[in-house]
């Protein structure tokens, strides 16, 4: 495999909800960077800051009271987080577009389709015809496989099936092809038959047009089949990140390694799942240590009182976990030599 | 055989749709048009659809919280579509049901303990020291503490609210819940904590289950048989492992191939079928799935396939396995 230039790269962000409890660190100090054309997962539990991260990069925190508290995102060159509104706004949409988990609350009902799409292409390409900007919409529809785009143009959100407006929207969404697409869990309303119709189209275009995608996802079995790398987040932290066989076949966080034991498999029948005991935890409510501790069933002392940091594992494999780290590794062989 | 638990014939709900300021009846929407199925005391029902294909319909019309257009439900020997309303709470001692959504299906200005004590209160079973505690019993047996009593809805997690739901749902000791979709609203690992703890009540309570899901993981794990739905219709219905290890019903071949598998070397059967499921007001001629099948013939969007056995338990609605019908 040829080496990849990255082109989006996360470093040390943080973002945190300033409330009247006081502040929740909602994504604690997360770095992942993608790199040009490929498929990158974020998976994780509800909670766990994976939405948070994407709205970040868009720069769509609310704010008040979310706040980007510290970090960088770079993307060619510049850091997204100290743009102006107005440099930021030429990015999103030109550079990085973003489609959203329900495509219903994303279209204006009271539009056609048409309406909107020609909306999305003339804030971006303001010297482009009439003609040049409703042909460009009908060929984008074309491109996500939406039949007879003529009339479609002509109709309004309510009349398309949650399919088919996930359609417009990835459409919308490349209008002006982007480098990097995000999409924020974009098949979970979907009915499976709908979903592997919508991620195959995902996937293709990621061939297709070289851009670049980041899945934001909770469901382990879409990062298998479109991802090539996977980042593992919990409670607000990357826990493990690798290439997806690896991360599949060989995942070394307890976290990770729990959480695919308790999916339940279509192909087999399992007598009793494993589960992950306890809850997850709230935001911010994990003040020292291992973030997963509580729940770990590999947990000893060093977990309760230090923060573990990313140990490379393998090339291009990192774990957030003490078992990873050398002098714990060292130490272990030790004890077991003396006893 | 033994006598089924629960025997569903030509179960159906139509809605009306309204047209016009007179509110004149235009057509109607078959959510459920024509379903039967039987449920074999102590076994798991599962059943699966996508969305729309009237799965919680038929779950709700079993309690008659829906009443049913047409239809005979017997349970336990006893016709419920013929019950009148006060006898038909009776009859709900023994019928009871896990909702969806943990958040919603929770009065959240009642103590869990007033929660848990309602339908001990509706059936009238046992005095206030016994309701009390029965409440702390099944706290326990559901993996909760007995001190959580006094707190309220919001205190808790999705799972220990899910887990609370269970409980209210066994406090009249039923004989079959009706669990429409458990798990959907929980994340994976507290997903598994709760079918563990639907799966352990079922051995020590003898319960039977109709567990209602679009989960096609989840219900295979908990199943012993399937039945999958589509479009206000039972497809195909056979033992769990029939049913997923040689699937007859195009429309079950295409829905196992489209679910996304947890492992990146996984190669799937390509099934592919196009398009979206068409609105149930005015659903295909013949065979409903006929607009989307890649197996299609002449016959099959003229004439409704007969849902009925081709194997041993094995139930399809298909035109290509009506030949290989036992006559």
């Amino acid at each position: 495999m040829t080496e990849r230039k990255t082109i989006l790269d996360v470093k040390g962000l943080q973002t945190s909800f300033f409330t009247d409890d006081g502040e929740i660190p909602a994504v604690d100090n997360v770095n992942f960077h993608i790199r040009e054309g490929e498929v990158l997962g974020i998976v994780g539990e509800s909670g766990c800051g994976k939405s948070v991260t994407s709205l970040s990069i868009m720069g769509l925190v609310p704010s008040p009271p979310g706040k980007i508290k510290g970090g960088e995102i770079l993307f060619q060159d510049k850091d997204l987080t100290k743009l102006s509104e107005k440099k930021m706004r030429e990015i999103r949409g030109n550079d990085i577009a973003m489609i959203f988990q329900e495509p219903m609350t994303s279209l204006n009902p009271l539009f056609t389709i048409g309406n909107q799409l020609r909306e999305a292409i003339k804030i971006h390409k303001k010297d482009w015809s009439k003609e040049q900007v409703q042909e460009r919409a009908i060929e984008m529809m074309k491109l996500v496989g939406l039949p007879r785009p003529e009339g479609l143009m002509k109709e309004y959100p309510h009349q398309l099936s949650g399919g088919m407006r996930q359609r417009v929207m990835i459409a919308m969404a490349l209008l002006c092809d982007p480098k990097v697409l995000i999409a924020d869990e974009p098949t979970t309303a979907l009915d499976v038959t709908i979903q592997s119709q919508i991620l195959k189209l995902i996937k293709n275009l990621n061939e297709r047009l070289n851009t670049a995608v980041l899945l934001i996802t909770h469901d382990l079995g879409v990062v298998a089949e479109t991802c090539e790398r996977v980042v593992v987040m919990y409670s607000g932290k990357v826990v493990e990140e690798g290439p997806v066989h690896t991360i599949f076949n060989d995942p070394q966080h307890p976290y990770t390694k729990g959480l695919l034991e308790s999916v339940p498999d279509m192909r087999f029948k399992k007598d009793r799942l494993y589960s992950i005991p306890g809850n997850v935890p709230k935001p911010g409510s994990v003040k020292t240590g291992c973030k997963f501790a509580a729940r770990c069933e590999f947990a000893f002392d060093r977990c309760i009182t230090e923060s573990p940091e990313l140990y490379q594992t393998a090339e291009d494999h990192q774990t957030r976990c003490f078992l990873f780290d050398p002098k714990e590794v060292q130490s272990h062989d030790r004890t077991i030599i003396e006893s | 055989m033994t006598e089924p638990l629960l025997k569903v014939e030509g179960l159906k709900k139509y809605f009306p749709i309204k047209s016009g300021i007179l509110g004149k009846v235009s057509n109607h929407v078959k959510a459920v048009d024509d379903v039967s199925f039987t449920v074999q005391e102590g076994e798991t029902l599962g059943i699966v659809g996508e969305s729309g294909c009237g799965k919680s319909t038929t779950g709700r019309m079993l309690m008659r919280l829906l009443e049913p257009t047409e239809g005979v439900v017997t349970f336990d020997g006893q016709e419920l579509t013929s019950l009148s309303n006060s006898d038909m709470r009776k009859a709900r001692r023994d019928i009871q049901m896990v909702f969806q959504d943990p958040y919603a299906s929770l009065n959240p200005r009642h103590t869990i303990e007033k929660i848990l004590m309602e339908p001990l209160n509706v059936h009238n079973i046992g005095d206030p020291k016994e309701r009390k505690k029965k409440v702390h019993e099944f706290l326990e047996i559901v993996g909760l503490s007995s001190y959580h009593a006094k707190r309220y809805p919001h205190q808790f997690s999705g799972g220990q609210r899910q887990r609370i739901g269970i409980a209210r749902a066994l406090m009249t000791n039923p004989k079959l819940i009706i669990a429409d979709e458990p798990v959907s609203a929980l994340d994976v690992s507290i997903q598994a904590q709760v079918l563990n703890l639907m799966q352990d009540l079922q051995k020590e309570l003898k319960l039977t289950y109709i567990f209602i899901a679009h989960d096609l993981g989840v219900v295979r794990h908990i199943s012993d048989r399937v039945g999958v739905m589509y479009l206000g219709q039972m497809a195909e219905l056979a033992n769990t492992e029939d049913l997923y290890e040689k699937p007859l019903h195009p429309y079950t071949q295409a829905l196992l191939a489209a679910v996304p598998v947890p492992d990146p070397d996984f190669v799937r059967e390509e099934v592919i079928i196009t398009g979206d499921v068409p609105s149930p007001a005015n659903p295909p001629s013949g065979c409903r799935f006929h607009t989307r099948c890649p197996f299609k013939m002449d016959i099959c969007s003229e004439v409704v396939p007969v849902f009925a056995e081709v194997e041993e338990g094995h139930s399809v609605a298909c035109h290509l396995y009506e030949e290989s019908r036992p006559q």
